[in-house]
């Protein structure tokens, strides 16, 4: 205890001193003020061309920007609506950006870059090959590893001189208030329904502003949630829309430069708030079309006063957002993982090991793989018949002659039949699939569990999966 | 009565994927056309598959944005907002990939 107590005073004696010399030089800064203000009155006007008094270096630095941060950022302190205020309020600011993907990425980047104070960065993810043409921030040499770390290595390596912080962890109700509320503004760069309604619900609960960004193929948009008196997510999306018309980049497919677009868009309206410069895309919304190269800018509704979140008799507290369940809301789930469908008894199901066997025993069958036709393009398995699950009901025929065209081939008498085999990618499309077919009378229909997926991790390793 | 429709966010897959439709709608006698008329009339002659990807009761499903001349028709009184000759009206689905 006693060491503490001669440590601590030593600690004020140092403090002390420090602000007498600080005191010191403000007396000093102020005599070269007036010394300067005398010579301006006496010139009328210091003469660009002419070398600077030596004052007016020091005058710089009343400002808290070192010598360091005024060469870095020199190029935003020339710009006379952002200049030196601009700089600093970016500089006392904390971003949370929830997401270390394909929007997460640019904006990460350009936040680190220019300056703001405190960066945090959330993701339970892995880099994965299959993310890396769009997802730009990561790096070969960081597939595997965590988005977070390496996201962060990246940020670092742009910028040493400010905070980042590490959230290795997924967004939940649970831990949601926590990180949120260390930050000024959080930007949204997840994908999926749920995580949306809870981010922008912990928003409104905290009174943080929201810079929501989201892509799909070829599409964009972008806006300002809960700030300044504009609406929040809810307010728009009061209903959650269904599951079907919740796409998936891992599904749909996404043009890597079109979340780029996105997120440094959402990286300069973060910017924009963080230092009080412009006027930020609130009340609202930025469309963006890249096939046709359109980029709309819309009008939206104010605050709706009936918001459950935002509302005037809202009744979202803290302890009220903890308890929601997202997932049940939007009916689909927080992480990423793709839908397991059960909708076949085993009987009606056979492994893609159990398929190969039969193939090598030379079994009388036909294949039909159930894929859009862009996707069987990519790959497929050898002689299988695509026949797309949105038009397996008009092509009932083909799947007829095929099948008597196998038994003939093979030789079959009457009574024996070829089987019949249904594939998709990951094994949901082939089972709706396979109920179809056994309504329509093919009875023995079968789908392979798993799909492509399977047969690429269980049979053969070289075959590609996308 | 002269309008340009346009579909985005996916929903354009719902009418063969053509994002822009110019489109004459016949008013059926009435003097000014509205959006429930509108919704309708999207619903009979452009949308080609899956409608409840589309509608919900007699409005758009949830999730889908509709724009009246680049303006959130929550703004103009949603299905009584009332449409003159080259309006131009925009369906969008809100997207959540990233």
């Amino acid at each position: 205890m006693e060491s503490n107590g001669v440590h601590s005073s030593l600690i004020l004696q140092e403090i002390e001193k420090l602000k007498a010399e600080k005191k010191d030089i403000e007396n000093r800064i102020s005599v070269l003020e007036a010394q300067l203000n005398d010579v301006v009155a006496k010139e009328g006007t210091v003469s660009s061309s002419s070398c600077p008094p030596l004052s007016i270096t020091y005058l710089g630095l009343e400002h808290g920007l070192s010598p360091e941060m005024i060469y870095r950022y020199s190029r935003h302190l020339l710009l006379p609506n952002f200049g030196v205020q601009g700089q600093s309020n970016l500089l006392k600011s904390s971003i949370l950006v929830v997401g270390a993907g394909g929007l997460g990425s640019p904006a990460l980047l350009y936040l680190a870059a220019c300056g703001v104070g405190r960066l945090g960065i959330v993701d339970h993810d892995v880099v994965e090959l299959n993310n890396l043409h769009r997802q730009i921030i990561h790096a070969e040499a960081y597939i595997g590893q965590s988005k977070v770390k390496s996201a962060a290595a990246a940020c670092r390596a742009i910028n040493s001189s400010i905070q980042i912080v590490e959230h290795k962890e997924a967004l939940r109700t649970s831990n949601a208030l926590e990180i949120m509320s260390k930050y000024d503004i959080v930007v949204d760069a997840t994908d999926n329904a749920p995580s949306r309604y809870l981010i922008s619900d912990c928003c409104v609960v905290l009174g943080k502003p929201l810079i929501s960004g989201a892509a799909l193929g070829l599409e964009g948009q972008l806006t300002v949630y809960n700030h300044n008196g504009g609406p929040c997510y809810r307010c728009l999306f009061p209903t959650p829309p269904p599951t079907t018309a919740c796409q998936r980049c891992s599904d749909s497919g996404v043009l890597g430069v079109v979340p780029g677009v996105i997120g440094c868009l959402q990286a300069l309206e973060a910017l924009k708030v963080a230092s009080a410069v412009g006027e930020p895309l609130s009340g609202r919304m930025l469309l963006f079309d890249a096939l046709s190269a359109r980029i709309r800018i819309v009008k939206i509704r104010g605050r709706s006063l009936n918001c459950e979140a935002c509302g005037e008799n809202a009744a979202f507290t803290r302890q009220f957002f903890q308890n929601f369940d997202y997932e049940k809301f939007t009916q689909s789930p927080l992480s990423t993982t793709p839908l397991k469908l059960k909708l076949l008894p085993e009987t009606a199901r056979i492994s893609s090991e159990e398929y190969k066997e039969r193939v090598a025993n030379g079994e009388a069958h036909v294949l039909i793989d159930v894929r859009p036709a862009h996707h069987f393009k990519i790959v497929s398995l050898p002689k299988a018949l695509n026949v797309p699950l949105s038009t397996l009901e008009a092509q009932l025929s083909a799947i007829s002659s095929a099948l008597k065209d196998e038994e003939e081939r093979k030789g079959l008498g009457s009574g024996s039949n070829a089987s019949l085999y249904v594939i998709c990618r990951r094994g949901n499309d082939s089972q709706r699939a396979v109920d179809c077919l056994h309504k329509m009378g093919f009875s023995s229909a079968k789908d392979i569990i798993g799909g492509l997926e399977s047969w690429a991790q269980n049979v053969d390793p070289n075959f590609p999966t996308y | 009565m002269q309008l340009t429709l346009e579909f985005g966010g996916g929903l354009e897959l719902l009418c063969q994927s053509v994002k822009i439709h110019n489109v004459d709608v016949d008013q059926a006698g009435e003097e000014k056309l509205t959006m429930r008329h509108l919704l309708s009339w999207v619903r009979t002659n452009l949308i080609k598959e899956r409608p409840e990807m589309f509608m919900k009761g007699d409005t758009v499903r949830p999730g889908v944005l509709v724009l009246v001349n680049d303006c959130d028709w929550e703004l103009s009184g949603q299905l009584d907002t009332t449409l003159d000759d080259k309006d131009v009206v925009v369906f969008i689905s809100t997207l959540h990939g990233g």
